[in-house]
């Protein structure tokens, strides 16, 4: 059985919708259980709120540009930090992949939806609902007391700081709930993924065809399942100690703080990987795709991203060197982390391995991606140190953590989501973005990155803590402070440019077409933006690169397919 | 605020970069600081190696197969290579090998910090964490201070190290003193322990690094390491009751007769509150609010008048004396040496 892809009708235009009242609009969004509308959403979003934790992040580099700074106070200073950590992880990071997921996984797989339409808006809207809520703090944070605050807790809230007598007032419950229904979104999607991608999958995909992309979203999903079991129930814990008495963390009453910070970071380190699997499955989309080679590897990734997610469950206690888990546990959790790196590094040797030998095209995309591989070098290396548990007794809580995991979450994560968005923008709107634009943004932003977060580790090495307001002027961390806050405003002009490139584009852009870089996946066999029903005909495919297959018929993947994989099975299917 | 420093601030700035930091953990001044440094330069020259090997390539192949204009159009597509088991394999173990050996150093570290023989001089500090400053109590030598503390200089030939024992009265913190040792969480409901053993005389400086609330940022550590004939006298002297100087009577009794005493202790006196830090000897420290700023005259009163001047979100409250009864007081703790 050969790969069957029916020509879709050429589209040089992008079809002529209507125009429609922007109510008619806004009653389509709220009304859709299309996957793709539903991924828009999720990014637009995460966008939204990309600016705002951004924005936080600008005011706290202002206000620790230079020592005892009185440009905010203490109060609005700690409630910036926590807002930052908290909408960033949960209103950004998780919406946006999950926006890409949802509007790639079902064109990569060839299915015309998700497996549960209707689940699928159910937990975009309560996700959605949680950052209002959480933002909502701002007005009613302390209730009675008139004037809101935001939460000021930290975005991993340790308690007993969270307990009512050293968090008055409702802004922690504001942090509480929000989590929680956000919870409840990221379940309902990840179960989406998974019952899209096991049961949905066009004839002729086998697992061992499924696109990496697709794969790495099943694992981050599974991840997803795991971790938040056990935050939804630390904050339901907490909520109960709050207000019906129970003492879980309530340290004065014979509750247990550290019980907290296991809860916290069992769920928390799987959710540094639910983040960073993602980036990883569109490297591994883009950067073949721009080399011109497949993937190199493609069972070994496979293997690293399951092991990845399958180690990420038992490294959770690195977070907790210095909380005294006695010689033991820092033993154990050092090698738990440390053998993290060995998937790690597979994929990083086979992206490398796949640039070798390749054409490789420095479109914008590219270059962000190759901006990821490097980057993500340096954030493994620099996670190697931290996972030495005497080490981390220096390092951890300082601004050298600080300064490593933004290495991963912009360094990497953003990075490769930048890369994702100039590689299916035109998928998504039928127009490109400008390349020129692009590769402005992309070397305004490499400059304020480095600046900003290569030079933040110094001041962590020389001593200074995180999540201090200001600083004592003797301890040397001035130059550094300045620097990496002047980084910060040229990443604030970069992403402006980037916000202007992606509207310009959506009204002016050049016609995209269906295909534009010459790809190997599904989705490129549909129009640009896809019609609703995704594809006329569901195709059938007998190779992980279908088009290839469709574009090289003297040198199909298949061929190659039968040499490796198991020919007696191949044999069957007829090839 | 920015203008306010100015071009002189800005040569300040310059210059502070090259001055030696009083927090570095590169300049390890005690035991545990200096294995942890020997530990890190290894691990910095074998992660410094991968990611000259890593990025070289990755420089390498970025240059040499880029895609060239003499390609012709990039009709031709590369040699699709899909995969090659022994190189992966290769790529596989070699990680495998080099975990294996950091760990096993890593291991010998954690185990010689944390198992490590306790000599039977040893002195014992219990360290209590509270909202936002340090209480340290020598249980064997009956003296109890706050945010200065005072162990002896160790050294090789007669060891003689600090154990702290911690915990907190109220949220996290974390007691950190880059210089001599790496950090160790305080927490409620929770006791544990860490040693310093500073190798010189000299004071060492850190502060609290687990985020425990608005002051977070100015509750800091001076930790005075003194030669053990200074330390004796510095103990003797912490022994002896507050002085009762009959010029500052009147200041003495403005604190007595003020809610003063429901958190703080003055021995010899009605002052037996336990909520703030222990007066008993405050005049002669060298700093005030933990660590803020220094003790003068002028910093206590504007610090009494309220606290909130130099750490917002202190919990002491304003204590609303006149100008009058501030000056008494100040006098008053002024005396208190």
């Amino acid at each position: 059985m050969a790969t069957q892809i029916p020509v879709n009708e050429v589209h040089d235009q992008i079809a002529q919708v209507p125009r429609r009242l922007w109510l008619e609009v806004l009653h389509g969004c709220v009304t859709t259980v299309d996957h793709k509308k539903i991924g828009l959403m999720y990014i637009g979003y995460a966008l939204i709120f990309l600016v705002i934790a951004g924005f936080e992040a600008l005011l706290m580099r202002i206000q620790l540009a230079i020592p005892n700074n009185h440009f905010v106070s203490p109060e609005v200073f700690n409630g910036l930090f926590t807002m930052h950590g908290t909408t960033m992880v949960f209103f950004v990071g998780m919406p946006i992949l999950f926006g890409f997921g949802n509007y790639l996984i079902p064109l990569m797989i060839g299915a015309r939806d998700m497996a549960f339409p209707r689940l699928n808006a159910f937990s975009f809207w309560i996700s959605a609902f949680a950052g209002f809520l959480l933002y909502f703090s701002y007005i009613g944070g302390s209730g009675l007391y008139g004037a809101g605050s935001a939460p000021d807790v930290g975005w991993f809230a340790y308690a007993p700081l969270t307990a009512r007598v050293f968090s008055p007032g409702h802004s922690t419950d504001y942090w509480t709930l929000a989590l929680l229904l956000t919870g409840i979104g990221s379940i309902g999607t990840a179960l989406n993924i998974v019952a899209t991608i096991i049961c949905m999958r066009c004839p002729g995909m086998k697992m061992s065809r499924l696109p990496l992309l697709p794969w790495i979203y099943l694992v981050m999903s599974g991840l997803t399942f795991v971790a938040i079991g056990p935050l939804t129930a630390a904050q339901i814990m907490l909520m109960l100690d709050r207000y019906v008495g129970s003492h879980f963390f309530d340290t004065q009453a014979g509750g247990s703080a550290v019980l907290w910070m296991h809860f916290f970071w069992i769920f928390g380190h799987p959710e540094v990987y639910i983040l960073v699997l993602p980036a990883f499955a569109f490297a591994n989309e883009i950067i073949p795709v721009f080399s011109r080679k497949a993937i190199f590897g493609y069972p070994a990734m496979v293997a690293a991203s399951v092991g990845i997610g399958f180690i990420s469950l038992s490294v959770w206690a690195h977070h907790m060197f210095t909380v005294g888990l006695g010689p033991g546990g820092n033993t154990f959790f050092t090698l738990a982390t440390m053998i993290i790196s060995v998937p790690t590094g597979i994929k990083i040797f086979n992206w490398l391995a796949t640039l070798w030998g390749g054409k490789i095209q420095f479109t914008a995309s590219m270059m962000f991606a190759i901006g990821f591989l490097f980057q993500f070098l340096i954030a493994g290396l620099t996670g190697i140190m931290l996972s030495v548990a005497p080490f981390d007794w220096q390092l951890g809580n300082s601004y050298f953590v600080v300064a490593h995991f933004h290495y991963v979450l912009v360094g990497a994560i953003l990075f490769m989501i930048f890369s994702a968005f100039y590689y299916w923008f035109p998928k998504m709107t039928g127009r490109m973005l400008s390349e020129r634009l692009g590769k402005w943004h992309f070397w305004l932003f490499v400059i304020g990155f480095h600046l900003t977060f290569d030079l933040m580790h110094v001041p962590g090495l020389l001593g200074m803590p995180r999540r201090i307001y200001t600083y004592e002027a003797d301890r040397g961390w001035m130059i550094w402070n300045l620097l990496v806050s002047s980084g910060a405003i040229i990443q604030t002009v970069a992403t402006l440019l980037f916000v202007y490139n992606m509207v310009w584009s959506y009204f002016k852009g050049p016609i995209a077409g269906p295909d534009p870089w010459d790809a190997w996946t599904l989705e490129w066999s549909t129009p640009s933006p896809p019609p609703s029903y995704n594809f006329a005909e569901i195709p059938t495919v007998a190779s992980r690169r279908p088009l290839w297959d469709l574009k090289h018929p003297e040198d199909p993947d298949f061929d190659y397919e039968i040499e490796q994989g198991s020919p007696q099975q191949t044999k069957k299917e007829g090839a | 605020m920015f203008a306010s420093q100015g071009w002189s601030g800005f040569a300040a700035i310059i210059l502070s970069a090259f001055i030696a930091d009083p927090t570095n953990i590169f300049a390890p001044a005690g035991t545990p600081a200096r294995s942890i440094f020997s530990l890190s330069m290894l691990v910095l020259s074998i992660t410094a190696a991968i990611f000259l090997i890593v990025a070289g390539i990755l420089a390498y192949v970025l240059v040499r197969y880029r895609a060239r204009a003499s390609d012709g159009q990039g009709e031709q597509e590369p040699p699709q290579i899909y995969g090659s088991n022994q190189i992966e394999l290769s790529w596989t173990v070699i990680p495998i090998l080099i975990v294996v050996m950091l760990f096993l150093a890593t291991t010998r570290v954690i185990y010689t910090t944390e198992h490590a023989q306790r000599p039977a001089n040893a002195l014992d500090v219990t360290v209590v964490g509270h909202q936002f400053w340090w209480e340290y109590r020598y249980p064997q030598l009956g003296v109890v201070t706050a945010n200065e503390l005072h162990v002896p200089v160790s050294d090789h030939a007669h060891p003689l190290p600090s154990y702290l024992t911690m915990s907190s009265a109220d949220t996290d913190h974390s007691f950190w003193v880059p210089r001599l040792a790496g950090k160790m969480d305080l927490i409620p409901n929770k006791v544990n322990t860490m040693w310093i053993d500073p190798e010189t005389k000299g004071l060492y400086l850190g502060q609290c690094a687990q985020y425990c609330g608005v002051q977070h940022a100015k509750m800091l550590i001076r930790v005075y390491a003194d030669t053990p004939q200074e330390f004796t006298v510095w103990v003797e002297h912490q022994r002896q009751p507050a002085v009762d100087d009959p010029t500052v009577a009147v200041g003495r009794d403005v604190f007595m007769h003020n809610a003063c005493i429901s958190c703080h202790t003055i021995r010899g006196t009605v002052a037996t509150g336990r909520f703030g830090p222990d007066l008993t000897h405050v005049g002669g420290r060298e700093t005030i609010a933990s660590g803020s700023v220094p003790n003068t005259p002028a910093n206590l009163r504007e610090f009494i008048d309220d606290p909130a001047n130099f750490k917002p979100g202190a919990l002491m409250p304003p204590m609303h004396l006149d100008s009058h009864d501030l000056d008494a007081v100040t006098a008053y703790l002024t005396t208190l040496k």
